[in-house]
């Protein structure tokens, strides 16, 4: 019952706006689009006439990206992305759920599928007839910035790779993106926890569920999130690290799995939630400490970072930019346009594929105006959605840090 | 375990207050951090600076009338860092909005004399600094009203009516725009004057509807990333005077405040974390040794040698009034001052009047220093003894406490330093 998911926290946060259109500010998907009318008029105000049962122009909250910007943003405490995560829930539960939608949000389905057979399927991606004729069959968007398959997973190069046989255990959430197209990314992770000795573990582990969880599919969403706290529960219990370098999925561990679909009760994931960390903050807080290693060789580049929405949602500032800021000859600008636009799998639709461009044009303009060659961003469908709309290379903070390590 | 992460100084709430000491602070070489619930109330404010408006009738000249204020108000905020510190605050702040990333967006005026610009309901509201976008407000000369029907947020029949009933010449006219919808807020239509395209077509319209020797009041839309280009080109193409009139939130001046505010402190090399709601602190005797902030997944410690309180009063839920009808500092605790003696009224019948339980705020010594504390400053309105909304005296009273409050930190650094 939709009733029984809108959980207490969520309806109780309702109550606390005032109005005051500190959310409006911050949307990215409203400020260039008309057919989203903007947080606070899809989330608090409509909520009021859904839940009673008064009409409201209903689809219009399947605009909405989630980036959770309004949340982070309301001075008030109210739970704006996660009432328009229900609102639009709902709506998909009554209007059905599009093949497209059930297929873009299975990236562990995708990457089985397209890994073994990865010359094929890429080349059917980067050819025009192929991607004018899955628009027209799925409504795939022809231009949406789409990842190669690497060929190869992840725990493929983990199950071989032989790390130090002592130091302090933690645990390597790597998402999907990492096993399936940017395995050289996770092994980037390891090699950097390890020179600052850590023993670190990769235990078998599946999809977050984000990606059901963002196009409305909560009841699978929930299987698989579950799924992978029972997997990452035991290693958490004695009080081992889980650390990431997706900061979308690594929040939806600490705190939107929980929020949206309303497993505030699991044991598994609240001990798994407490004790997940994104790698920035991981190692920030390693140096805060006195215990990273700073051996840093001159990276002589400029590099424009922007954080991710979802990074921004871990409530923890920029740790990259700190950690940047210790590597000899790297010139960082902090850029602050709010959103690349590509929201996960929101850009890839056909009919949000031009909002995603024109909410991440203001992006796209600040890292041609920062003279970078290079941008430097958190999270894998960002890096994927910079490098179409820059043309410039795109790369996780932890990849500057390997380099200047020279590991 | 929550991590723990060490700074100089941690500073509660992004507001002006709240932003204004965290700078300063940075400014000095201090490695200082912002935690904020959310942000502040920059947008929701019209982006004036209001030292001291009424007293209680209105006040033509804040620099003369600040003594005599202080005098009558002992235990005013005014009073503990007294009238000297208000000016440089200012002065302070108007350099880092023309430094900011708005160019040539200025402010203009001082505690010389006040402004009276016009409000959306075309009263006049005093002001000592205030954006240059909106200073052709304050003369007596006819003036024509723009409203944009879309901008359901701005009358501007009702403006012009209540600013001829005040004596001065005025009248309204319509533009209608197309922004693709029924109706858009201040934000989404300066987004739009940002585009010289769209401001041209614009005024291209609106100066057929002009008459010689009008002002031009306009609600607060002209440009955000540009808004000193915006401004000055509409009044290029129009020929006269035009002035922006503050809206409903959100208020665009407002949020070119912040924006200004927020480089300033970037530029200062300090961190801002906005989402990061402070839950409570940690504290050893009378030194407050970190604050406990609420961050996905796990809270983290935020550990700092000062701490300041810039988190508001009863308005953002800083100050709260128990069920034992006595009130709370929500964060770190602190000792209240400025409560209606038992038996006394707390509230009054009239809504916007002096209201007996607004004059509570965090008692403090003259350097600001939270009571019973070795390092917790207090910034704004969390400050007891103002009513800031019928004194207009709220901008003043944060850029003044934050800079109050960075310089005693910086006082006793030196102290520490010298011993």
């Amino acid at each position: 019952m939709i009733e029984d998911l809108l959980h207490e926290p969520l309806r109780n946060s309702l109550d606390h706006c005032v109005k005051c259109t500190i959310c409006e500010t911050v949307c990215p998907v409203s400020n260039v689009t008309p057919l989203f009318p903007g947080p606070k008029y899809a989330g608090p105000q409509a909520e009021r006439y859904r839940e009673q049962g008064e009409p409201v122009d209903e689809w219009s909250v399947d605009y909405c990206s989630g980036c959770g910007l309004c949340t982070m943003h309301c001075p008030q405490g109210v739970k704006i992305a996660e009432l328009n995560a229900h609102a639009r829930y709902a709506v998909k539960q009554r209007g059905g759920v599009p093949l497209r939608d059930r297929l873009i949000a299975r990236p562990t389905v995708l990457g089985r599928l397209g890994t073994p057979v990865a010359p094929l399927a890429n080349a059917a991606l980067r050819a025009r007839a192929t991607r004018v004729l899955t628009e027209r069959l799925l409504g795939i968007h022809r231009d949406a910035p789409l990842p190669a398959f690497a060929g190869r997973t992840f725990q493929g190069w983990a199950r071989k790779h032989e790390g130090p046989a002592t130091g302090t255990k933690i645990v390597y959430f790597h998402n999907c993106g990492t096993e399936y197209y940017e395995p050289d990314v996770g092994e980037k992770v390891v090699a950097v926890l390890e020179h600052n000795g850590y023993r670190v573990e990769v235990p078998k582990q599946d999809c977050c569920g984000l990606p059901l969880q963002s196009n409305g599919l909560f009841e699978d969403a929930r299987k698989y999130v579950l799924r992978l706290a029972r997997a990452l529960a035991p290693h958490a219990r004695d009080g081992t690290l889980i650390v990431g370098n997706a900061t979308s999925c690594t929040v939806m561990l600490k705190r939107e799995a929980r929020e949206i679909l309303g497993l505030e009760d699991d044991p598994d994931l609240a001990l798994v939630s407490r004790q997940t960390y994104d790698v920035c903050e991981l190692l920030l807080e390693l140096h805060d400490r006195g215990e990273l290693k700073t051996d840093f060789q001159p990276v002589e580049e400029v590099v424009a970072y922007h954080a991710p929405c979802q990074q921004q949602g871990h409530w923890i500032g920029k740790p990259a930019l700190d950690l940047l800021a210790l590597i000899p000859g790297l010139v960082v600008h902090e850029l602050d346009a709010r959103c690349c636009g590509i929201a996960g799998t929101y850009g890839l639709k056909r009919e949000k594929y031009q909002i995603a461009m024109d909410v991440g044009a203001d992006l796209f303009n600040q890292v041609a105006a920062s003279g970078a060659g290079l941008v430097a961003c958190d999270s894998e469908t960002c890096r994927w959605m910079i490098e179409h709309g820059t043309h410039r290379r795109s790369v996780h903070p932890v990849e500057l840090l390997h380099q200047a390590y020279r590991l | 375990m929550s991590p723990t992460l060490h700074y100089d100084a941690v500073v509660l709430g992004a507001g002006v207050a709240g932003l204004t000491a965290a700078a300063r602070l940075a400014e000095g070489g201090a490695r200082v951090c912002v935690l904020a619930k959310g942000v502040g109330s920059t947008h929701l404010a019209p982006g004036t600076i209001g030292v001291l408006g009424y007293d209680p009738e209105r006040v033509e000249k804040p620099a003369d009338a600040l003594p005599g204020f202080i005098a009558a108000h002992p235990d005013h905020p005014y009073a503990l860092f007294g009238a000297d510190a208000v000016a440089p605050a200012l002065e302070w702040f108007a350099d880092r909005v023309e430094a900011g990333p708005q160019p040539g967006y200025r402010y203009t005026g001082g505690l010389e004399r006040n402004h009276f610009l016009p409000t959306a309901v075309g009263a006049l509201r005093p002001s000592a600094l205030v954006p240059e976008t909106m200073a052709a407000g304050d003369t007596n000369a006819p003036v024509c009203v723009v409203g944009l029907p879309v901008l359901r947020d701005f009358y501007a029949s009702l403006c012009a009516g209540n600013l001829r009933r005040g004596g001065i010449e005025a009248r309204a006219v319509e533009i209608e725009v197309e922004v693709g919808r029924v109706e858009a807020n201040a934000l989404g239509l300066a987004r739009r004057f940002d585009d010289p395209a769209f401001r041209a077509a614009f005024a291209g319209r609106l100066a057929l509807l002009l008459r010689p020797g009008e002002r031009v009041a306009m609600p607060a839309i002209l440009g955000l990333r540009d808004p000193h280009g915006a401004w000055s080109d509409i009044q290029r193409r129009l020929g006269g005077p035009v002035f922006e009139v503050p809206t409903l939130p959100p208020s665009v001046p407002g949020i070119r405040v912040y924006n200004a505010l927020v480089a300033a402190l970037r530029a200062a090399g300090a961190r801002l974390i906005v989402g990061a709601e402070a839950l409570g602190v940690e504290r050893e005797g009378e030194r407050v040794t970190a604050v406990r902030a609420h961050t996905s997944g796990h809270d983290t410690l935020f550990s700092a040698r000062w701490v300041v309180l810039a988190t508001g009063g009863f308005a953002s839920g800083a100050i709260t009034l128990g069920s034992d009808w006595q009130p709370h500092e929500t964060i770190v605790g602190l000792a209240l001052r400025g409560m209606p003696a038992p038996g006394e009224p707390r509230f009054a019948g009239d809504y916007f009047g002096p209201q007996p339980m607004s004059n509570v705020g965090v008692a403090v010594d003259s350097g600001l220093l939270a009571e019973g504390t070795e390092n917790v400053f207090v910034a704004g309105a969390a400050l007891p003894g103002a009513v800031p909304w019928r004194e207009g005296s709220g901008e003043g009273i944060a850029l003044a406490s934050g800079h109050c409050v960075a310089q005693s930190v910086r006082e006793r650094e030196g102290a520490a330093a010298a011993a």
